[in-house]
């Protein structure tokens, strides 16, 4: 046997565990573990794995509905859209993977997510991330957003699976500690859903993919599970190296094997590798497996068993098939050039036997390596800061007399200003179902051989989270749906990604709490089911712990794709409306911080029988194609929403003429974050058919101006407000942010 | 017509062109496997797709050329077949030595995907005789190394055999440097052989051929090929 270390409780701590949880191992095996178990229990015991602070909290959400086929639990969750087809969607984080190696960490943030989808037989058709930086003034933000783009940019494209959209924001909060979630949506006929399942004694368990080797181990319990300090950079080798070429190769070679009636279940080696593949796919059909790790395909010679269990070598699967069809699954694996081998077989038994060279180096119970972590209850507590920047008092902002200043720092501002330089690094087209290309309210796919589309939008304003948890999610949900809504879908099916800090302390535990309870209540609302999600703690370095940050995928069905809706004016001349209406919420607001760098005061209300309301009127005018362009108001207000619309126009860029009778502040006017307000477009002759129908939804609605011209002004009370030249502010909302990350000091 | 499309382990525009000749134009399309050598006499066009093939690793198409599948198609460009090579396919036409010059890092040294537009410099040529003379194409382009190079000498014998079929331009038609979005020599966007039977471009004409998603310049091309059949 290898020299294997001598377990001490020192040995315990470096692996993460407590001494009441290595008291609890003990119980639970009835002896010591081995070097090699311990390692097991390492990661599978890890926050990261076994969700032991969240699970308590994620048991309140809403998961079940009608069109749901898979809630969470499985690798992804899975939505029927109806004609024999089903969604299969999930948004993950790789959040300090990727602030310590950037390119690598968000590249194989993408393959994971990837490989959660197709493990479940269906094709990755588009690939959406969220993601946050500190300030760009700071060379290092620059440095880790051109590795982050770079990493996405060049998994995502040699797979072939298109980035159709996402979020960035930068915010001071994030210098320590970014945040990259990936989100993946594949498609997957409704009675070919794969689970990760071994099924019944005999069934043969099939190795397919790259070779295992030293890298990622611990990614999941040691990198995912804890703070960042002075010794993070220490944590590199953690980090996992990515190819999209052999991931590529396991898409097309998976989804051909998964077309046979033998394959039982199927699971990504992620987060905890072979280790966790293997126990939670026998753990489910409440079985055991036997393996033998001398079959293990090695990349290189002297693994110890410990590394190749804990090993995360990325572009591995784990499959289950019925005995008697190896030859045929090694055959088309071979095919596509990858390796693959049978090493082991599932046992009645719920046990673990892992055998190497001859020797059994892991014999475990499988339900207290899966399931025996304890719930931690950990206690919550309001933060302090509340007290002192819950109210924003606005007299004491002081009040311009035009807007344009304003209105021009907030269309360069980097939260605003155009992502262009982004997604035009990722290939947004290949598959040709991208109907509404990046740059919308939400990206629109067409789903083919049917008449559909789906359409997704990934949101969450944390500084509203920030300032107040529970409301701040609820807006997240609400604003990925009207987001998918603007764009002509209905709101289907949501995943969620919740970034927090530290949850040993019970001020991020009660921000986690509410946030939950937030997303909750929103969506039982709204009536989405949450059908998957994941949780990344430990978000903070140093004792700084990032704002609270769920971020939400919303998933939408259009059912007549030829009824999409965009957000660009398309006309000279058609009137501008605004559904919902305006009131001076200028807390948490982008204006707030970008003209007075302040965050403070409360979220803007959320008033959710306002909100479906509006999102119910505003369909129904697609759907009866009474509009031409529709447009959420989100960051920086009415004024940068109607900006938008007329720089997304697909011909020309429209100028527009706004007039408001208020008797608001100019700048709340303009600026204020106001949640259930939509910016729509229309032919004039139109016009008495929508307020007719406005009227009788009882909808705030009224027709502010109109498109046209090369100027954006905007009047308050026949006095001008904002006078610009539109292809002037374009340029600069377009080209603001490639100046940012080119800036060389 | 009849059209193959050759998929390489890492070609994922491959689908796309299926979709486009099979499912939008209606033509006889099959798949053809890398590692067959075969006889393709029987086809009118072979496609080689975008991707990246083998990963685009130590260069992109360099690898790809020694599949077996490029004997066939090379004998198949001989006998006067006709062959599209599509972005990381015309990458492989290049390393294959059917077209001449070479492709290298777009001079962004990022990879760029939108649309932009290309000008018709010839339309004496199978993939160009729909189009109109000196018309504008807006299609989009996807590559890290699209920037296409050749010596001064070789170019102008090329443009005087009318071998260069596409250039960058802007919406007006008008070759600027600012329309070129990866730095290629004299805004090189497509070219063809001597025999002018082999074709290879950056862009992507099958990403703006489906009605469904809006542009339809790219439906020039494969018309220019299908009046022929």
């Amino acid at each position: 046997m290898h020299n294997e270390p001598e377990i001490s409780s020192q040995l315990v701590k470096d692996h993460g565990l407590t001494s009441d949880e290595y008291k609890r191992i003990l119980d639970l095996i009835g002896r010591s573990p081995n070097f090699t178990e311990l390692g097991i229990f390492s990661v599978m015991w890890s926050e990261h794995c076994s969700y032991k602070s969240s699970r308590p909290f994620l048991k309140k959400l809403p998961t079940e509905g009608p069109r749901v086929l898979q809630g969470p639990g499985e690798n992804a969750g899975v939505i029927d859209i109806g004609d024999g087809f089903a969604v299969v969607f999930k948004i993950e984080s790789h959040n300090h993977p990727s602030f310590i190696e950037p390119h690598q960490g968000a590249a194989t943030g993408v393959g994971g997510i990837m490989r959660d989808i197709f493990t479940m037989g269906a094709r990755p058709i588009a690939l959406m991330d969220s993601l946050r930086f500190g300030e760009l003034d700071d060379s290092r933000t620059r440095f880790l957003l051109n590795g982050v783009v770079d990493g996405i940019s060049n998994y995502g494209n040699c797979t072939g699976v298109p980035t159709v959209g996402g979020e960035v924001y930068f915010d001071s909060c994030y210098n320590g500690n970014i945040l990259v979630n990936a989100f993946c949506l594949g498609l997957a006929k409704s009675d070919g859903i794969f689970l990760a399942k071994a099924g019944g004694a005999g069934n043969l368990i099939l190795y397919v993919g790259s070779k295992t080797g030293r890298d990622g181990i611990h990614g999941a319990s040691l990198l995912a599970s804890s703070e960042f300090d002075e010794t993070t950079e220490d944590k590199r080798p953690t980090v996992q190296v990515g190819d999209p070429f052999t991931e590529k190769l396991l898409i097309e070679a998976c989804l051909e094997i998964m077309e046979f009636d033998w394959v039982v279940g199927v699971q990504d080696m992620g987060a905890a590798g072979l280790t966790s593949s293997s126990f939670e796919m026998a753990h489910r059909s409440k079985a055991g497996v036997r393996m033998d790790l001398s079959k293990v395909p090695l990349r290189e010679k002297g693994m110890t068993p410990y590394e190749i269990l804990l090993s995360e070598s990325q572009e591995r699967m784990l499959f289950v098939i019925k005995p008697g069809h190896e030859e045929k699954a090694i055959s088309i694996l071979e095919k596509w050039g990858l390796d693959a081998a049978v090493i082991g077989e599932v046992i009645e038994e719920p046990e673990v036997h892992i055998n190497f060279e001859s020797k059994e180096v892991v014999n475990l119970p499988t339900f207290p390596v899966v399931d025996g972590a304890l719930d931690l209850k950990r206690d919550t507590r309001p933060p302090d800061y509340l007290d002192q920047i819950g109210q924003l008092n606005l007299i004491e902002l002081p009040e311009p007399k035009r807007g344009d200043k304003a209105f021009i720092k907030l269309l360069a501002c980097p939260n605003i200003a155009s992502k262009e330089w982004v997604y035009e690094q990722y290939d947004h087209m290949v598959r040709l179902n991208t109907l509404v290309l990046p740059g919308s309210d939400a990206a629109v796919l067409r789903i083919k051989d049917t008449k559909k589309a789906v359409a997704i939008s990934v949101d969450c304003n944390s500084r509203f989270c920030y300032l107040d948890p529970y409301e701040g999610a609820a807006i997240a949900v609400a604003e990925g749906c009207r987001n998918v809504v603007c764009s002509g879908a209905t709101p289907i099916g949501l995943t969620n990604c919740l970034n927090f800090g530290n949850p040993e302390k019970p001020e991020i535990m009660w921000q986690f709490e509410q946030a939950v309870q937030g997303i909750g209540d929103a969506c039982r609302y709204f009536d989405i089911p949450v059908v998957s999600g994941n949780v990344s703690l430990y978000n903070e370095t140093k004792g700084q712990a990032i704002f609270p940050t769920p971020t939400v995928a919303v998933v939408g069905l259009i059912e007549d794709q030829t009824k999409t809706m965009t957000q660009g004016f398309k006309k000279s001349g058609h009137c501008i409306g605004l559904i919902g209406f305006t009131m001076e919420e200028l807390g948490g607001s982008e204006y707030l911080k970008v003209l007075f760098d302040k965050n403070e005061g409360k979220p803007p209300v959320l008033d959710r029988k306002q909100e479906k309301h509006v999102q119910k009127f505003c369909l129904e005018l697609t759907h009866k194609e009474l509009i031409q362009s529709a447009h959420d108001c989100s960051e920086g207000g009415l004024v940068i929403a109607v900006a938008e619309s007329c720089f997304s126009s697909p011909e020309e860029t429209l100028g527009a003429t706004i007039e408001f009778e208020s008797t608001l502040r100019g700048d709340a006017l303009m600026f204020s974050e106001s949640q259930s307000r939509i910016v729509i477009s229309f032919p004039e002759e139109l016009k008495n058919q929508i307020e007719k129908l406005a009227l009788s939804y009882s909808m705030d609605f009224s027709v502010i101006g109109k498109t046209g011209g090369s100027q954006f002004t905007v009047n308050i009370n026949g006095q001008e407000y904002i006078k610009q030249d539109i292809e002037t502010i374009k340029e600069i909302w377009k080209t603001s942010l490639g100046r940012y990350v080119g800036q060389t000091t | 017509m009849k059209c193959g499309i050759v998929v390489f382990p890492g070609s994922n525009c491959d689908h796309d062109c299926y979709h486009i000749l099979n499912k939008v134009l209606g033509q006889e399309t099959h798949w053809l496997w890398h590692k067959d050598d075969v006889d393709l006499s029987s086809f009118d066009l072979v496609v080689l797709p975008g991707g990246f093939s083998y990963g685009d690793y130590l260069r992109a198409g360099a690898i790809s050329r020694f599949s077996p599948i490029i004997n066939s198609v090379i004998l198949f460009a001989e006998k006067g077949g006709k062959v599209l090579g599509i972005c990381n396919g015309f990458q492989i036409l290049l390393e294959s030595g059917l077209l001449p010059g070479a492709l290298i890092q777009n001079h962004t040294r990022k990879f760029i995907c939108k649309n932009i537009f290309i000008r018709v410099e010839t339309i004496n040529t199978p993939f160009t005789q729909e189009c109109k003379d000196q018309s504008v194409l807006q299609i989009p382009i996807a590559h890290h190394q699209g920037s296409y190079y050749i010596d001064p000498n070789s170019l102008k014998d090329m443009e005087e055999r009318g071998q260069i079929l596409f250039r960058y331009c802007d919406a007006k038609g008008k070759v600027t440097a600012e329309s070129n979005p990866n730095g290629s020599v004299s805004s090189v966007a497509g070219l063809c052989n001597e025999k002018k039977n082999v074709m290879g471009m950056m862009p992507h004409p099958e990403r703006c051929a489906d009605p469904l998603l809006g542009n339809i310049d790219g439906q020039n091309i494969f018309q220019s090929l299908l009046s022929q059949s």
